[in-house]
């Protein structure tokens, strides 16, 4: 659950806010704030200016495309830290707002001056498994229409897999949680099957379904469908009586129970559950495209190792990852709208 | 002044109002006896309790904590059905619960994830009547003086405002019994007495039986026209007392501190006053 906690509070870029409502905040220390802002913006363009000057001045110990577009790329970056830090002094309502991105603008301009000089300059990481930051921009610019088509075959069976999956479990856990009878029979199976991973039927599904697509939706459903039934069914059964009886004594039907007090009372936990069932998700994705599905990001990933194409395997890897964070967040931004009432909702 | 307390009991069934509520006994629980199985043991909360309640009374139930009255009110509200006697209104048998019968909970119970005015619609919706009877909600919301809060979530509400709330969404439903249990046992001490004097006039305009379970003598002797004062569990009804006074009543009066002083004995507590 520790992942589901926030740490948007914590924000270390609020120290960089001038913050007027101190009582103790004098026009002194205002002004020593402001200060601070510019060096940090100089600091972070020198940065990026550095990464950029040592790509394009700098000889390659190999053979990378890109590296001009990489080089400008950083000191565009560069000349706009630079603007925000001149700005700032003078007209510091504009930047304001993205005051709280530039320290992570110097650390990661940092990151990628020392990135470039340790691969492509100096060749002190071994190649070809460190490829510089160029051979990265070289597979977005040059392999992007293949990245991009594999993202999308990978939604296509996450979105089938995941809704299905969602719509059974939530099915399953509310009648779970209304109906004994139900609970009688599947209980016993989810005991028996819900634990085991949803890989461990990979070998099986493929052989079982007519194609490894449809082998991997069914796989996909059953990743997610555990945890949002286990969850939907706790949540229902977790409803404080008190509400039936409020809704009974007002001539409450049992269906009307169900929708309009179980559901929405549930719908917390719902949400835990697809959580969790999402990250499932992804392991079976990923697992069901490099060993069987001829499309998507896992295969994708394979394909690039199966040719030493280290640029490619990390270009991969940080596109999978920017997915399914996404992915995540537009979780947690239905849940936050659905669930608008919550008075301390997390915040992902 | 037990046995003046016990004589009213005997007596009461010949005094004027009482003699209405025979006649036209609104409700009666006749020689009811209820108890809950906890593990092996059988636990016995109500022993043959038996009174019938006049249209447009309001009846306080008074009694140790834990003696079994608010119990009493679930069979009333027929969330549960007596081991045995009779729970009946006019309409015939208790059998189970009616929008004619609400209860109102100590804690407010408002469902968390519906505004005020849709927790307080949630009776005309669940029985189809909402579409028809909007102004209702409005209505009742006015009646409690919250008309602007009703785009609120209960979690933004006081103590006080929550149990109005609750208060209105079990008015809305123009109940023949309000069932009030323990109501205002949670809030502070001056929202309570401005409750009080608030559910009186509610209670007055509306003219339903109101049965209020307490275990504050005051309150009971501020607000009802009757006490019934019952034993400890299982709960046998001691004194059946009426209280004939006008409202708004005020707790120096010597009739109530009288009557107060009389129940605490009952209650055994006649030292501690």
């Amino acid at each position: 659950m520790s992942a589901l906690i926030s740490t948007r509070d914590a924000d270390p870029a609020g120290s960089f806010r001038p913050q007027e409502s101190t009582v103790s905040a004098s026009k002194k220390s205002v002004a020593g704030h402001s200060q601070a802002i510019v060096i940090l913006a100089f600091a972070a363009s020198a940065a990026w200016g550095s990464a950029g000057i040592i790509t394009q001045v700098a000889e390659d110990v190999g053979d990378w495309g890109r590296a001009t577009e990489f080089a400008i790329l950083a000191e565009v970056v560069s000349g706009l830290l630079f603007t925000i830090g001149l700005l700032h002094l003078f007209l510091p309502r504009i930047v304001a707002p993205v005051l709280r991105f530039l320290p992570w603008s110097l650390v990661l301009g940092l990151f990628l001056a020392a990135w470039e000089w340790s691969t492509a300059k100096s060749g002190l990481l071994p190649m070809p498994f460190f490829p510089p930051p160029q051979a990265l921009l070289e597979v977005f610019l040059d392999d992007g229409g293949k990245l991009l088509e594999s993202v999308l075959a990978s939604l296509e069976l996450l979105s089938l897999g995941v809704f299905f999956g969602a719509v059974v479990g939530f099915g399953l856990g509310v009648a779970l949680g209304c109906w004994k009878a139900i609970g009688y029979w599947m209980h016993p199976i989810l005991r028996l099957i819900g634990p085991l991973p949803p890989v461990a039927w990979l070998p099986l599904a493929f052989f079982a379904f007519p194609s490894s697509h449809a082998a991997s939706i069914f796989l996909i459903a059953l990743a997610v469908g555990f945890p949002v039934t286990i969850l939907t069914w706790s949540g229902v059964r977790g409803v404080d009586p008190a509400y039936y009886d409020v809704a009974r004594t007002m001539g409450a039907s049992r269906w009307f129970l169900i929708r309009k007090v179980a559901i929405p009372a549930a719908l917390p936990h719902v949400f835990i559950g697809l959580f969790m069932g999402l990250g499932a998700s992804f392991v079976v994705l990923v697992t069901a495209e490099m060993m069987g599905v001829k499309a998507g990001l896992g295969f994708y990933m394979n394909w690039a190792q199966g040719w030493a194409a280290y640029a490619n395997m990390y270009a991969c890897l940080l596109v999978m990852a920017l997915m399914c964070s996404s992915l995540v967040t537009l979780l947690f931004k239905v849940r936050d709208w659905l669930l608008s009432y919550q008075k301390n909702a997390l915040q992902w | 002044m037990v046995e003046s307390a016990l004589r009213e009991r005997t007596s009461g069934e010949v005094s004027a109002s009482s003699l209405q509520a025979s006649l036209l006994p609104a409700l009666a629980v006749r020689d009811v006896s209820h108890g809950f199985f906890l593990r092996d043991t059988h636990l016995q909360v109500l022993d043959r309790v038996d009174f019938s309640v006049g249209v447009g009374e309001f009846i306080a139930l008074l009694g140790p904590s834990g003696c079994g009255k608010s119990t009493l009110l679930r069979l009333v509200a027929g969330l549960e059905t007596p081991v045995s006697g009779v729970v009946a209104t006019e309409e015939g048998p208790i059998l189970g619960p009616d929008p004619s019968r609400i209860l109102v909970f100590q804690d407010p119970t408002l469902f968390p994830w519906r505004k005020v005015w849709d927790n307080i619609a949630i009776g005309l919706e669940a029985r189809g009547l909402l579409r028809a009877s909007r102004a209702r909600v409005d209505d009742v919301l006015r009646l409690v003086g919250l008309q602007n809060f009703a785009n609120a979530y209960p979690h933004q509400l006081s103590g006080g405002m929550a149990q109005r709330v609750s208060l209105a969404r079990a008015l809305v439903n123009d109940p023949k019994f309000l069932l009030l249990d323990e109501p205002l046992g949670k809030l502070d001490a001056l929202t309570r007495l401005s409750m009080q004097g608030e559910i009186v006039r509610i209670w007055q305009s509306a003219g339903f039986v109101a049965l209020l379970v307490t275990h504050d003598i005051e309150e009971a002797l501020l607000m009802a026209t009757r006490v019934l004062v019952f034993s400890e569990r299982p709960a046998r009804i001691k004194a059946d007392i009426r209280i004939d006074k006008a409202y708004p009543r005020h707790r120096d009066d010597e009739d109530l501190v009288r009557q107060r002083h009389e129940i605490l004995t009952l209650l055994g507590h006649a030292s501690d006053w």
